[in-house]
Parts: structure tokens; sequence; C-alpha cells
């Protein structure tokens, strides 16, 4: 399948992204790895009419340690993620969710930016920047904001981003805490048909990947737990919330049983 | 739009739609048809190539993302009559069986040992994962890619 007819633009600075996002407004839509937006444009669920190619911007895509928090650009590529050492000792839940991601020929290509601006509820990633309590930074053309993780997915593939903005960096906190990731899936390379991220810290966090319309925190879940509850009964309150999606892996209730017996896993695994 | 690459040591140029897909690009511009198009989900990489050494799916990049870059195809692999170590493995120890999945199989196994030179069969089977074999020829292609890790090949 081939992707509508389109402009194809490289800009080579996050300024220039910008710029040119105010030039074509709603048609232009920013392609950095192209491993979420491509196979949306081959099967025309997206047709773009304008691509700026943001993949080969200098700067973006590097890791660094930034004090209270690892400083990851925009541009750093699962494949990165998943081999930083930096992030493997200070955020070793997001090395290791990188490290799960499809499969290595998609993580070479695929990027944490993008990932994020894509905001799929099936997708890993946001689910564990989610459970970590990271942040997104954003250029647009009045300059820089920081978006919580927590109000950054707003909807089903909608984000916080405004039309002239580009993520540039996501912040995440260093973590000593137990963590835990649980993916269900029938096939290796699969999306999560539902999967659990969890980080026990003084304030324990926990994240679900598709059981609802974007990435979402188990604040029943959470709450119980800030409250004293067992991991068990915290658990039987994963569904709170939520609305799973019903496809052909599933219906809205059996997600449901498996959000209940994988957050339990998780809890279990983190507090291990 | 103008792409220049590299393609198999060769210098192409070409002007194509900015749309072009790399994995067009290759068979119906450069007529190099060993990289298949299979699934067209980025699933079953049939299509896997390697750009500046890493195996990619190019039914997932457009060929304009990769101009200047360095791209191998099975094509690329065999050092005239004599075949890459890898192909010459899938031959010995029969990882193929109709074939379609093979070429793909290559290329992610060689970029798969480039990363990870002395992989245990669990390491090879997870880093095939996103390479799909209808005959579901797996223990053999395993097998191969052991062979040549293990340099018994």
């Amino acid at each position: 399948m081939i992707p509508a007819a389109l402009k194809y633009v490289e800009v080579d600075s996050a300024a220039a992204a910008v710029a040119a996002l105010s030039e074509y407004g709603d048609d232009a839509k920013l392609m950095a790895g192209g491993h979420s937006l491509i196979p949306l444009m081959r099967f025309r669920l997206a047709a773009p009419a304008v691509i700026v190619d943001i993949s080969r911007m200098g700067g973006l895509s590097d890791i660094r340690d930034a004090g209270e928090h690892i400083s990851v650009g925009a541009l750093a590529r699962h494949h990165v993620v998943e081999n930083s050492e930096l992030l493997q000792a200070q955020a070793p839940l997001l090395a290791h969710v990188a490290s799960k991601v499809g499969d290595p020929s998609v993580r070479h290509r695929g990027t944490l930016g993008g990932s994020m601006a894509h905001g799929d509820p099936a997708s890993d990633l946001p689910a564990a920047v989610l459970a970590l309590g990271g942040s997104v930074v954003l250029q647009g053309p009045d300059g820089e904001r920081v978006v919580a993780a927590d109000d950054f997915f707003t909807g089903f593939l909608e984000t916080a981003t405004a039309e002239t903005e580009i993520i540039t960096e996501i912040r995440i906190p260093k973590s000593s805490a137990g963590w835990s990731f649980q993916k269900f899936n029938r096939r290796a390379q699969d999306w999560a048909i539902v999967g659990v991220a969890a980080v026990l810290g003084d304030d324990p966090r926990v994240s679900l990947i598709n059981m609802g319309p974007s990435p979402m925190r188990a604040s029943a879940v959470e709450a119980a737990l800030a409250g004293g509850a067992s991991m068990a009964e915290a658990a039987s309150l994963a569904t709170d919330g939520t609305a799973a999606p019903t496809d052909l892996n599933g219906d809205a209730d059996y997600r449901g049983h498996l959000a209940r017996v994988f957050v339990e896993r998780a809890l279990v695994e983190a507090a291990g | 739009m103008q792409i220049d690459m590299t393609v198999n040591g060769r210098a192409y140029s070409a002007d194509v739609e900015d749309r072009t897909l790399l994995v067009h690009y290759l068979r119906d511009h450069l007529g190099l048809t060993g990289t298949n198009v299979g699934c067209d989900t980025s699933s079953c990489g049939a299509c896997t190539v390697h750009i500046d050494g890493q195996s990619v799916k190019s039914c997932t990049v457009l060929a304009a993302q990769v101009r200047g870059a360095d791209i191998t195809t099975i094509e690329g692999m065999a050092n005239d009559e004599e075949l890459h170590p890898m192909q010459e493995a899938f031959r010995q120890c029969h990882g193929l069986q109709c074939g379609y999945c093979t070429p793909g199989m290559v290329m992610a196994a060689t970029s798969l040992l480039s990363e990870n030179p002395d992989p245990s069969e669990q390491e090879v089977r997870e880093g095939l994962e996103g390479n799909l074999c209808r005959c579901t020829g797996y223990h053999n292609i395993v097998k191969s890619v052991l062979s040549v890790a293990g340099g018994q090949s």
C-alpha cells in the first residue's frame, strides 16, 4: 500500500520545525522514525499533505543526566533508550520497556518522542513515562513549556501538544524504587492486549496499557496502596475508571480480568 | 524529489515522488527485487534491509528520509560467487523452505550478530521476532544463525 501524495520537507532544528508547522498548519505532520505514522499513511487512515521530517535533526537524540532527572531527547530511538547505561542505572523501567517495543528492526527507527506524540493507548512507552512520573518538553512559537505526563494524554491519539508545537525532550525522574512491567499479547511483536507498568516509590504509581482511550494511570489502585490496602485488594480495583476497548483480541470484560491479574503481578514483582 | 543514496556500495540518484517508500524505490526504481513486500503492515520483516548497518523494515521508511545513507539489500551480501556466511549457513542448515522470508531473515540475522556476536538460542529467537516465516521453519533458521555465531558454518 502506498501513502497518499504528499510534500516532503526536511528541517534541521526545532525552531525550523515550529516554523514549518506554523506555515503549513493543519496539513502538516511531523515525522521522526515514522513507525507509527507511516503505517497509518499506508492504510490512508492519515493523509498529511506535508511531511516535516525531523528524523535527522541534530541535538535532539541525546540522553543526559540533568541532576534530578534524566533528559531524553525526543529523537532518541528505542534501540538507544534500551541500551542506555544511564537509563538502565537511573530509570531502569524505561530502558526495559523500550526493549519490549515491537521488534529489533522497529526499535532501530522508532523514537521516544514519536511514541509520546502518537499517544496510542496500546503503546508501551507512554505507560512507562506515566508510571515514572515523567514530563514532556514542548517547543512552540512562544517558547518552551513543560507538561507532566499525567496531563499530556488527553484523548484517543490526542495529546496536549498544540498544532504548532514539537516535543523536544522527555524528562524522567531518577528512580531507585521497585518496578515492574507486564505485557500480555499473543504474538511476539504485537501490541499489548493489556499491559501494566508499576513503580513503587514513596508515592506508588501504576499505569495501564490498552484499558481506555489513552494511556492512563490506575488511580484507584494507587489510592488503595497509599491507604494501606493489600496488593490483592488494590489490584481488584484495576478497572475502576477504565473504559477498555473490545476488539478481536478480547472484549472489555476479558481485558478487565487481565488488568486485575497483571496489576497484582506487577505489584508483587515491584515489591519483591 | 531528487534522492541520492548508496545501495550495495554503488551510488544511485533518482527523481521520485515524495511519498515513495524505500522498499518501492529499491524494487521498482533500482530493480533490486530480492527485498520482498510481505504484509505491508510493518509486521513480517520480508522487506528488511540495512540502513547504515542496522536492520530496518524498508516498507516503513520514506526513501527521502534516507538520502545520503548507506543501504544494503540481500543482493549486496554475497561477494561475487561466494555467499555471505549467513547465506551459506541457511543453505547448509536448510534454513529456508519457500524462501519468501529468507532475504529479510538474512538481513535481520546479520544485524543481530553485529550487535550481539554470540547470542543464545533464546536471544536469536527474540532477535528475529520481527521476521515471520509462514512455512514456520523457525527451527532451522535459528540453527543457521547459531551456526554462524559459533563460527561453524
